[in-house]
């Protein structure tokens, strides 16, 4: 038993440093630190919270292939991400590019923390008017 | 009354976004890029015969389907059966994208379960569904005389979704049904 779970854990844990990507790399580091980067931002569409970077559906491999294959063309980041969405969709990107339709994205968090941040105003504001009363305090705790 | 105004505004904008998600249906299933635009063009050897070619100028000047399938698919085997049914009824033709697979199943696959496409191209690389924005087969794309696409289909074909989504797009279009 201890066995098998030492065994369950060894793989557990190699098998998280076995690269997905199986490909030979660029001879160029700087082509190379461009694809893995470009890699990890591409979401796999058939398995939609991975990477295709992290994924061995074979779809991921094939646009692992087409984005090595572009790389090597010389096209650049922009043109590979134009090439992407222009099949896939904004959704393909895990940082979708700021345009109109993703706008509603991009401003939501900074919306959402001015509107947290209001509410705690207010709150705060609120308590501070209210009368300092330690006898209903000491009260409301004995009963 | 005034400071329960907010949350109960806040609550309904909530509960109208849950309606919206829970309405939506399969929450995978990725809208197209493609339609209301020009399907890619694509030029593949057809299944019967590396020799011939099947691509975008077979589709011109009318309505057709290319029904995106492989002898790995479960849901193209679901959908077969309806597809020839589409087919014997002399419609709209079906041209098929035989995608990531090999030659000799996919052969042996039209030969067992019959075949209702006017040609299949063999795709077996990937690139051309891609190109198309093809994410999980089966998946069927409606196009246009002028080759544009009207709707894509996710998942088997039945007579529901034909019904609802493919056949007043293809009256629309001037196809015959």
């Amino acid at each position: 038993m201890i066995r098998l779970l030492a065994g369950l854990l060894a793989v557990l844990i190699f098998s998280s440093a076995v690269a997905i990507d199986s490909d030979v790399a660029f001879d160029d580091p700087e082509l190379q630190a461009r694809y893995e980067k470009l890699i990890s931002e591409v979401r796999c569409l058939k398995c939609q919270n991975q990477s295709i970077k992290d994924s061995n559906v074979f779809l991921a491999a094939d646009l692992r292939r087409e984005i090595r294959r572009l790389i090597a063309e010389g096209k650049t980041d922009a043109e590979i991400v134009e090439f992407l969405v222009t099949r896939y969709g904004e959704f393909a990107l895990y940082r979708p590019r700021a345009s109109g339709k993703t706008l509603f994205l991009w401003i939501a968090p900074f919306f959402l923390v001015l509107f947290g941040g209001f509410a705690i105003y207010r709150v705060v504001r609120h308590r501070m008017t209210l009368p300092i009363d330690d006898e209903t305090d000491t009260q409301g705790a004995a009963h | 009354m005034n400071r329960y105004l907010v949350p109960l505004l806040v609550v309904l904008l909530l509960i109208g976004f849950l309606v919206i998600g829970l309405k939506k249906g399969d929450p995978r299933a990725l809208p197209s890029p493609f339609i209301g635009k020009p399907a890619p063009t694509f030029e593949l050897p057809t299944l019967a015969d590396p020799e011939v070619t099947v691509g975008s100028e077979d589709l011109a000047g009318k309505v057709s389907l290319v029904n995106v399938w492989a002898t790995w698919c479960a849901g193209c085997r679901a959908e077969h059966g309806f597809l020839l049914k589409l087919a014997a009824d002399k419609t709209v033709p079906i041209y098929g994208i035989n995608w990531r697979d090999t030659r000799p199943e996919a052969l042996r696959w039209i030969e067992e379960l019959g075949d209702p496409y006017i040609a299949s191209g063999f795709d077996g690389s990937g690139r051309v569904g891609i190109d198309w924005g093809v994410y999980g087969a089966p998946e069927t794309f409606l196009v246009g005389p002028d080759g544009v696409v009207l709707h894509k289909h996710l998942g088997p074909l039945d007579p529901r979704a034909w019904e609802e989504d493919f056949v007043p797009r293809i009256t629309a279009a001037g196809g015959n049904l």
